[in-house]
């Protein structure tokens, strides 16, 4: 019974509502771009995050990343002619580090070394700079790499410091458009090393090296040799050519990876990391970069990204309430006589106090209804526009539309209530 | 006297009814002061008084839009003087039925559904009585009119929708307040001889109006001044009250 009454007073208020369309429409329509706004706004917030996340999350959350870094009190030192022509600058990280490591951190899993070299990698006329990386047959385990032709490097290659290489797929394409890349040798500096594998990084973000020193330049054009082959070819001290000077630098190693073996031991380690080095390195040459610490910034930084944006799209649903509001009030004078008449004839406080919250939850439900669907298009519209990623998550199109309810419920009571606190006597009088 | 009000032929029944206004302060109105009187099954009384003798406060504390000071109101046989806001609103809907001057239809609904308001606050299944509903705008001579708005018919149509909407819920009295205000005198002598006919065939009225020749219809004339009954006038002899 209750139930058929409930039905029969929805049905009287979206009679009542239909009786002034425009009205009806108009008041809907803040609700509409509150909800649509706040789904939206979400949605890109999301897209934006996630993209951030994804990149760090391919560093690999268990582990540390020990990068060599030029100290800056030494780089001013060079620039500024203040050290002897011919004397190479040494810094960064060493092999003792790397073993160091490996024996006094707890939970460390494994330990990989790698050197960075930039030299041009050439196959018959063709020639692209790149990176060339030595590094351990672990590497594979501790990055995001996925073989897609051939082997990685092994221990027998690090053993016997063979001239063989692992080019990245992108590289393979541009070197070797027409023919099969593990066919052939290329050559870097002044020795041939065969290809052996196809590499695919998924791990992207990993290869942005030191500051400033490979702009523009493709991030997958990297050639991984084995560490000792790179020891051996390419010695400690790297010369580069300046504009009509030499600089010459001395460094073991620009990359240690250290992998924990949980995300747990990767905050125990990370303090205990950094004061080892700062036992054995007196200057300030290098940089530790924590991917979980990464992540967990990102994620904070999104937390108040969605409070700002969630924010402001709630102020045009606190708007959009506020209009329902104005709209019932004088709803709520304009059929003064019709209160009058219905509590005459038998209607309590409450049924009135229902019908007019009937009507202005009617009016936000239906708001939310349209503004739901509206706001899951908005982002697909937008993504199409630009190339902004967006994400409609269940939970934003869940509050968006709870809180309109809530705003129909919040803005709709005062106007009820003052419906049904009328005197029928001075209800009926009214003109 | 407690005997008196619970006789059943009572059907309206004040004992030293009073209304006073409080307008703040010292300053009140005495708009009722302790009316005695009654109104048996059957009856049909109309109550005349010039503006300001206290017939709209006897009107609204009859219709139980209003509570009074003192005294008491049977009504049915039930003290409805101190009764709350939700008691008052559900006697409203049971009891009594509400012509009005200027008819008080809802714009926006139909002429069934207009009919049907009193049910639906009692709580009807509004789809079983469609049939009594139909009936009554029948009797009223709206029978083919049952999907216009109000708006869509004369002043005499929606007053005689009003009258079929007073008589859905069965009630003890129908209380008519210048049913005939709005109305030429053709269509408001139309109106009045469906409210004799209505009282013919049983049922309880109680008119207010400025009017001689609309208070000449009734059996009895109450006479109001400065809040007291000035006089009643005998127009007919009531109904013999049957035994029934």
């Amino acid at each position: 019974m209750l139930r058929l009454q409930l039905i029969a007073i929805i049905r009287l208020g979206i009679k009542s509502l239909m009786l002034h369309k425009l009205r009806s429409a108009l008041t809907m329509l803040g609700i509409i771009f509150g909800v649509c706004s706040v789904i939206a706004m979400l949605a890109i917030g999301e897209g934006a995050s996630y993209a951030a996340q994804e990149a760090i999350k391919k560093l690999g959350s268990n582990n540390i990343l020990i990068r060599s870094l030029k100290p800056p009190e030494a780089a001013r030192q060079q620039q500024g002619g203040g050290g002897p022509r011919g004397m190479s600058l040494k810094y960064g990280l060493t092999y003792a580090d790397g073993a160091r490591l490996q024996a006094t951190i707890p939970g460390v899993k494994r330990v990989v070394p790698s050197r960075i070299i930039r030299e041009n990698v050439r196959f018959g006329r063709t020639e692209v700079p790149c990176q060339v990386i030595g590094t351990l047959p672990f590497f594979t385990e501790v990055t995001g790499v996925e073989l897609v032709r051939g082997r990685f490097l092994s221990d027998l290659d690090e053993r016997h410091q063979n001239n063989i290489c692992v080019i990245t797929a992108g590289l393979a394409q541009r070197l070797f458009p027409t023919e099969d890349p593990l066919q052939h040798s290329v050559k870097v500096d002044a020795f041939y090393y065969r290809v052996v594998g196809i590499i695919r990084e998924t791990g992207k973000a990993e290869q942005r090296t030191q500051a400033g020193k490979m702009e523009g330049q493709p991030l997958d054009n990297n050639v991984y040799i084995p560490l000792s082959t790179s020891r051996t070819r390419f010695g400690e001290v790297l010369i580069r050519r300046t504009a009509g000077s030499f600089e010459a630098e001395e460094v073991q190693l620009h990359q240690i990876t250290v992998q924990m073996q949980d995300t747990a031991a990767v905050e125990t380690a990370d303090p205990q990391i950094k004061t080892l080095l700062r036992r054995f390195h007196d200057q300030n040459d290098y940089e530790l970069i924590v991917p979980l610490e990464l992540l967990r910034e990102a994620e904070a930084t999104k937390r108040r990204f969605n409070i700002v944006l969630g924010s402001i799209a709630a102020i045009s649903l606190l708007v959009g309430g506020i209009g329902i509001m104005n709209i019932m009030l004088a709803n709520v004078t304009e059929r003064t006589r019709e209160i009058g008449v219905r509590r005459a004839l038998g209607a309590k406080r409450r049924d009135i106090t229902l019908q007019f919250l009937v009507e202005t939850v009617v009016l936000s439900i239906g708001g939310g209804l349209i503004g739901v669907l509206v706001g899951m298009l908005t982002p697909v519209v937008v993504s199409m526009a630009t190339d902004m990623k967006t994400i409609v998550t269940l939970w934003s199109v869940l509050v968006a539309f709870g809180i309109s309810g809530a705003v129909g419920i919040v803005f709709g009571l005062y106007p009820a209530r003052a419906a049904a606190m009328l005197d029928p006597i001075e209800a009926l009088r009214h003109e | 006297m407690a005997s008196l009000a619970s006789q059943p032929e009572w059907m309206i029944r004040t004992v030293g009814l009073q209304k006073t206004y409080f307008l703040g302060g010292e300053n009140r109105v005495h708009a009722l002061r302790g009316v005695d009187m009654g109104v048996r099954r059957g009856d049909y009384m109309a109550i005349m008084g010039p503006s300001g003798s206290g017939k709209s406060t006897m009107l609204n504390l009859i219709g139980c839009l209003d509570r009074p000071t003192g005294g008491q109101y049977f009504l049915g046989g039930d003290d409805v003087s101190q009764m709350d806001d939700d008691a008052l609103s559900a006697i409203r809907g049971e009891r009594i039925g509400f012509i009005f001057q200027s008819y008080n239809l809802i714009p926006q609904l139909t002429v069934l559904e207009n009919i049907q308001v009193p049910l639906f606050y009692q709580g009807h299944d509004l789809g079983k009585t469609l049939h009594r509903c139909r009936e009554l705008a029948n009797l009223v001579g709206l029978g083919d009119r049952l999907d216009h708005r109000p708006n869509q018919l004369s002043g005499g149509q929606q007053q005689r929708v009003a009258i079929a909407r007073s008589l859905v819920n069965d009630p003890l009295i129908i209380l008519a307040d210048e049913p005939t205000g709005n109305l030429d005198s053709k269509t408001g002598a139309e109106v009045l001889d469906l409210i004799d006919r209505l009282n013919r065939e049983g049922k309880t009225i109680v008119l207010v109006t400025h009017d001689d020749k609309v208070a000449a219809r009734a059996h009895r004339v109450i006479h109001m001044k400065d809040g007291v009954i000035d006089r009643e006038v005998i127009n007919r002899p009531p109904p013999t009250p049957s035994a029934s």
